[in-house]
């Protein structure tokens, strides 16, 4: 296995992720894959190569990673330090990762997961059709320091392209659209949640992640007495002391808490990437709306491609420039190699 | 012969952006249960394009759809045609169903709210144990977590609610009751059902070429052993049980 990434420290939450395994419902399993997919299609595009190609998911925080062989690497999701050998190296951008070099991927400054992509893929092997780590489901694990990854074959070289992600990481207002159990609450409680702010709170993982409204908790007479029902990835389930949990890609696959609706797989990734405290907003749209706002986001990832640019530094660029944050060194300037 | 078969049912309704739910009742009944299985093969067999995958639960059948390739009133007309081609609840269980044996530790250190669940179901909690030890229950769905049984119907006197304080941990495979159902978990859970007994049946194995072993229709006999009996199966995925074809 000379083709591989060594990992001589991770954070807590560091996972081998992809687009998840669809297909095991019907037997209790949830998708699974990244809590922020829409980061796997960025790093596809600013590394050319298939959206389902696995990746490092870093919750939080990231680690050190060396590269056996020479490789090419991209940035994506949460915000996060990042430095080769010392020097500073662009978020939301791919470089290359020379054999022996040192990676070093801290903290989130923004968001909670951020994702390092390989050229070639991580090519661990599959279990039930996919790479990723379903936790809840005891199928992989948090990566230990020391884990060697094997890689899969790359056969392109360029980097240094780099993309301006959607903005998401920084909570935000999400869409939603009314689900099987939105009837259950009275008119008056879905205006309500509507108007509300909420806090992401502290306890979240990749199961979903808990919402503390501004004001009182939501209830239903029902509430009690629904029989469990399918759940899917954005469902709103409000739990017995009245506080929303959005479910993510590790959910349960069946529940018995109604749901006040559904939020949009194009919105997802920003309640994902809400870092405990960020504030969520809810608003409501018809399917008929969702649809269309689902087909303009595969319109918008077909496209990341095409939106991706060369990191140069260009004085007519200067917006971008501070967005880099060249000011405080962190455009090393020989990204391009 | 009950209100599930009125003209109201199934009920279609939408889940989600991209799913739809098929439901035969509000309430769990057998009659419903086996309408939805029959209804989601139906729709696996349907071969419809847009569809990306199925599921049951109790008494719904739930389908997945790319709403970008036929619309969510088109998937709805397809629904609604299916849904009367035929008499749901007179469908016939699935074939291959198979009658797993599970020994099983009730009470005690194993079992630590098997007294309780008793006392809340009415009974002394030796009357409990012969009971439970002698009913064969259906999986009626499989769901929550990987592989995870609902099985059913236990008498009425078992129809005791879930807990409201939930228990922190019941460790993987223990059995749990409430409202004449049994749960048996795959992997250690916090929960609401009371824990009453100890399996070592592994009911996910990621590895195998079978990575779930219980389907819905499966039937299911939790027969009372000793703490000794069962460490012996430690070592054994199946954890002693054995199962036969019956259907």
């Amino acid at each position: 296995m000379s083709r591989a990434l060594i990992v001589h420290r991770a954070g807590p939450g560091v996972t081998v992720q992809d687009i998840g395994r669809p297909g095991y419902l019907a037997f209790g399993l949830s998708r699974g894959g990244a809590a922020d997919r829409l980061a796997l299609w960025e790093g596809a595009a600013l590394l050319n190569q298939p959206e389902t190609c696995a990746a490092l998911e870093l919750a939080g925080m990231g680690g050190t990673f060396e590269a056996r062989e020479d490789m090419r690497i991209a940035l994506t999701g949460a915000p996060m330090r990042a430095t080769l050998d010392g020097s500073p190296l662009v978020w939301n951008a791919s470089h290359t990762l020379p054999a022996g070099s040192k990676l070093e991927v801290g903290a989130a400054e923004r968001g909670s997961y951020g994702y390092l992509h390989l050229g070639g893929g991580i090519a661990t092997p599959e279990q039930l059709g996919s790479r990723a780590a379903h936790l809840a489901a005891r199928i992989g694990a948090a990566l230990a320091e020391g884990t060697q990854l094997p890689v899969g074959a790359d056969t392109r070289t360029d980097t240094g392209l780099t993309l301006d992600p959607l903005p998401r990481f920084d909570g935000g207002t999400v869409r939603l659209v009314p689900s099987l159990q939105t009837d259950v609450f009275a008119q008056a409680e879905i205006t309500r949640f509507e108007a509300t702010t909420f806090r992401r709170d502290t306890r979240g993982n990749r199961m979903g992640v808990r919402l503390l409204p501004d004001g009182e908790g939501f209830g239903t007479d029902a509430g009690l007495n629904i029989l469990s029902e399918v759940i899917v990835p954005g469902d709103v389930q409000v739990t017995g002391d009245g506080t929303p949990f959005v479910l993510l890609s590790e959910c349960q696959t069946t529940g018995g808490y109604p749901r006040i609706g559904s939020v949009l797989p194009a919105d997802l990734p920003r309640v994902a990437q809400a870092r405990p405290g960020a504030e969520l907003c809810f608003q409501f749209v018809t399917l008929d709306e969702a649809v269309e706002i689902e087909r303009r986001e595969v319109e918008r990832r077909r496209a990341l491609r095409k939106a991706t640019r060369p990191l140069i530094r260009d004085p007519h660029d200067m917006s971008d420039l501070l967005s880099y944050r060249l000011v405080d060194g962190v455009i090393a300037g020989d990204e391009d190699n | 012969m009950n209100d599930a078969q009125d003209q109201n049912w199934p009920q279609i309704r939408t889940a989600g952006y991209d799913g739809f739910l098929v439901s035969f009742a509000d309430r769990l009944s057998e009659q419903a249960n086996r309408a939805a299985l029959a209804f989601r093969d139906a729709v696996e067999h349907a071969g419809w394009e847009a569809v990306r995958e199925s599921s049951t639960s109790l008494v719904s059948t739930y389908l997945r759809f790319d709403p970008l390739r036929r619309s969510h009133a088109e998937m709805r007309a397809d629904l609604e045609a299916l849904a009367h081609a035929q008499n749901w609840f007179a469908a016939d269980l699935p074939t291959g169903r198979r009658l797993w044996h599970v020994p099983t530790v009730f009470g005690g250190d194993h079992g630590p709210q098997m007294a309780e669940a008793a006392s809340a179901a009415g009974l002394t909690e030796a009357e409990a144990i012969e009971e439970l030890s002698r009913t064969q229950v259906r999986v009626q769905t499989i769901g929550f977590a990987p592989g995870m049984p609902y099985l059913g119907a236990l008498s009425e006197a078992w129809d005791i609610p879930r807990l409201t304080k939930l228990t922190a941990e019941v460790p993987a495979a223990g059995l749990c009751v409430a409202i004449r159902q049994l749960v048996l978990f795959p992997v250690a859970t916090p929960t609401g059902w009371r824990h009453i007994g100890q399996t070592r049946f592994r009911l996910f194995r990621p590895g195998d070429e079978t990575p779930f072993v219980l389907r819905p229709g499966d039937e299911v006999l939790f027969y009372a052993v000793t703490p000794e009996e069962l460490a012996r199966y430690d070592d054994d995925p199946d954890g002693g049980a054995t199962s036969e074809v019956i259907a």
